[in-house]
This record gives C-alpha cells, structure tokens and sequence, in this order.
C-alpha cells in the first residue's frame, strides 16, 4: 500500500524568492513526487507544506497550479501541433496577447522550427519548446523535472543561460537532476536526496 | 467558459486535422463495418431499410468509442497532462470544447456513414434527410456522455476496456431513441418522441459535464 512506503517523508525545504535550488538524487529517490507535490499535481497525505502561500493541506490544487510552471523531461506540449500552434494555444489559455509569440520563439531559438510539428523536434529542441511556455506563462515557481536529460553540452549551457536570467529577473526556480549543475555562472543551492527525504545540502 | 470551449474545441480538431485519425483509420473503418454489416443480413436482406437505422447506431457506437478513446489519448500523453493542468484552464470550458469537438468528428462520420446507407442499405433517401436533425441530436448526446465517460476512464490500464463497459448502459437509451426517431423518419411513426429523449439526454449530460468534469480530472 502506498501509505505503508510513503514517497517522500520527513522533507524540510524553504525556497527563497528568485533562487535557483538543485535536487540531486538517483532515480527513486523522491525528486519527481517533491516536485509534483510542489506544482499542485498531486495531494499532500500528511505533513504540512505551503507553495507561494497557499497551504498545500487545505487549498484547491487548481490554484497552486495557476501560479507554478512544470516542464517535464518528457515534453509538455501537443505532438500533432506546430511549435508556433502549442505556444498560441497556451498563450490564448491564459488570455496573453500572441504577438509575444515571436519574441519568445528568439529567446529560444525556435523561430526558424515554428511550422514544425513538436514530434518532429529533437530532445533539445523539445525542451526548448517546453521553455518557451513556461516563457509564456511567466510563473512565479518554476518546477522543472530533470530538464538535462539527454541535452548535449550545447544544450546544456543553453539551459543555464535561461535559467540565470529567469532567476535574474525575480522567479524562483527548483530543479531536479541526476548531477550537480556544472555551469561557472549558476551558483544554485544543492539538495541530495535520497530514499524521499533531503539527506544533505551544499 | 465559452472562450475556452472554443480554444478547447479548436485545438482538438486541428490535431485530428494534422493526425488524419478520422479519414485514415475511423471513417474506413465505419464504412467497413457499415457494410460488413450489409453482408451480414444477406443479399435479400441487405437491400431491406428497416434494418438500416439499427446498423447506422450500432456502427456510430463503434465509431465513437475509438473517437473517445482518441480524444482523450492526446491529453494524456507523457508530459502534456501536467503541463496543461498547470495553465489553470477552465474544466467546464474543456468539457464543453472536447464535447464539441467529438460532437463535430462524429457528425462528419455520420454524413459519410449516411451516404453508405443509402447506397448499401437503400435507405430512402428522403427519409435519410428527414432523420438527420434527430441524428445531430442523438450524436450530440453521445459526444457529451463519451466526453464525461472519456474522463473518467482515461490515463488508467484499461481504458480501452473500461470505456465501452461503463459507457454502454448510457449509450443505449440514446441508441434506442435514435434508431427509433431515424425508423421513423423512414417509415412514418412518432418520430417527436423519440427525438424529445435525445434532446433531454443532450441537455442532462452536457449539464452533468459542467458541474462534473473538474472532479473527474482531478480524480
């Protein structure tokens, strides 16, 4: 039964406002289930917790959700629809105006893929569309799922440089990976976890 | 509520638009049915309408699982539920747009499906017409109850099993009442009466929709 081997337990974490935190762990070690529960996709069972103010214990998810961006290491958009087609419809979803569209798609260097379907992209180009709406949606918590995942170093330092100004410009962002950031200009918190619970800190 | 069920109901039939599902899989695979289902009763038959109506319902529900199934297939895909869910979208509003959107699919198919009964069933055609505001109707109905069906059953192992089993027990008094009104159409009857339960089945699943959708997505 689930609750006789609770996904993460015992868990203390404060993130400060416009940081960037790391949690590193093996696969299993509860990185995934602390960011869903962060993102409102899944309930708390016990314990106590609040996301941007709202107490996770007591508050419709759906509230939690409007405010946290999620990218998942395994793409977050329609694969039928072009890059430009995913990013007007959630740009249209959250009643923004489309014509940041084209500013977006040069911050993430996918202008010249936006009649592309998101199937056809590679890896990386994926998690560049992922970014682009989160780009969008300007959320206050930024929850991001293993997005190293198969990047190549381009990528990588892709990646960081976003990251550096989205800390940079007030959003706080918490990311999960198998290693510690290697970038020279993030200095992010690190977490280890490991059996759900946060086993050291650096 | 209405500005989502638009962009719901929009992004859903450009997907089936880039996908071709509907041309390339669904709409072959009703006619194929539709006139296996011809054979079926054999040459003598075969020709012989009074069965057409139940052979157009009883292909229309086949159809209209896989449609289901598909519509809520591309919600669930790896990635995109949590992203979605995260863009704080109006659940009646989804509701309503994916309902629509299936409502649209399955009226495409029925015009085709239609056609194949008057060609392979020799339906009157007359009498086809007739038929086809109730069938719009009726349709209607099924896209809303699949749509609330769709979600309850999605995202889970056996959802391919679960939908037809929990979903039929709705689907027949629409069944009936469709094959009924469209019988009628075709041979003279009450056709009103009939059409009256698909109009009140649209209305209640549709209200049922709204008030429940949100519950069933974040079970």
């Amino acid at each position: 039964m689930a609750s006789d081997f609770p996904l993460l337990s015992g868990v203390d974490l404060e993130l400060q406002p416009s940081s960037l935190t790391v949690l590193v762990g093996a696969n299993g070690a509860g990185k995934t289930s602390l960011l869903r529960l962060l993102a409102g996709l899944v309930g708390l069972s016990a314990g106590e917790g609040w996301v941007l103010g709202l107490d996770l214990a007591s508050v419709d998810r759906r509230q939690i959700r409007r405010r946290v961006g999620w990218l998942g290491h395994e793409g977050s958009f329609y694969d039928d629809l072009s890059v430009a087609e995913n990013l007007t419809f959630a740009a249209k979803a959250l009643g923004r105006p489309t014509d940041e569209l084209t500013t977006v798609l040069d911050r993430v260097e996918l202008t010249a893929r936006r009649d592309i379907a998101a199937k056809q992209l590679s890896a990386g180009q994926r998690r560049r569309l992922g970014l682009a709406w989160l780009l969008l949606r300007r959320p206050e918590l930024w929850l991001l799922d293993e997005p190293y995942a198969s990047l190549d170093d381009e990528g990588r330092t892709f990646f960081d440089e976003l990251l550096g100004d989205v800390v940079e410009r007030g959003a706080t962002v918490l990311v999960s990976a198998h290693d510690p950031l290697r970038s020279a200009r993030l200095r992010p918190r690190t977490l280890v976890m490991a059996g759900g619970r946060i086993v050291s800190e650096s | 509520m209405i500005r989502i069920a638009l962009l719901v109901a929009g992004k859903d039939l450009r997907i089936e638009r880039r996908s071709r599902v509907l041309l390339w899989q669904v709409v072959p695979f009703g006619v194929m049915a539709l006139l296996l289902s011809g054979l079926a009763l054999g040459p003598s038959q075969a020709g012989h309408s009074s069965a057409a109506p139940g052979l157009f319902y009883l292909v229309i529900v086949l159809v209209a699982l896989l449609m289901i199934n598909r519509s809520h297939a591309i919600e669930t895909t790896a990635g995109t539920r949590a992203s979605v869910a995260t863009l704080g979208l109006d659940p009646a509003g989804v509701f309503l747009g994916k309902a629509v959107a299936l409502a649209i699919e399955l009226w495409l198919t029925a015009i085709v499906l239609l056609a194949g009964s008057v060609v392979v069933l020799h339906t009157a055609l007359h009498g086809t017409l007739e038929a086809v505001p109730s069938i719009l109707v009726t349709l209607g109905a099924i896209a809303g109850a699949g749509t609330l069906y769709g979600a309850l059953t999605s995202g889970g192992n056996a959802a391919a099993t679960l939908l037809p089993v929990l979903s039929l027990p709705t689907f027949a008094p629409l069944l009936i009442a469709g094959e009924r009104s469209f019988n009628s159409a075709l041979h003279g009857g009450a056709l009103l009466q009939w059409w009256v339960i698909s109009v009140v089945a649209l209305a209640v699943y549709l209200a049922l929709g709204i008030l429940l959708y949100g519950v069933l997505e974040e079970s």
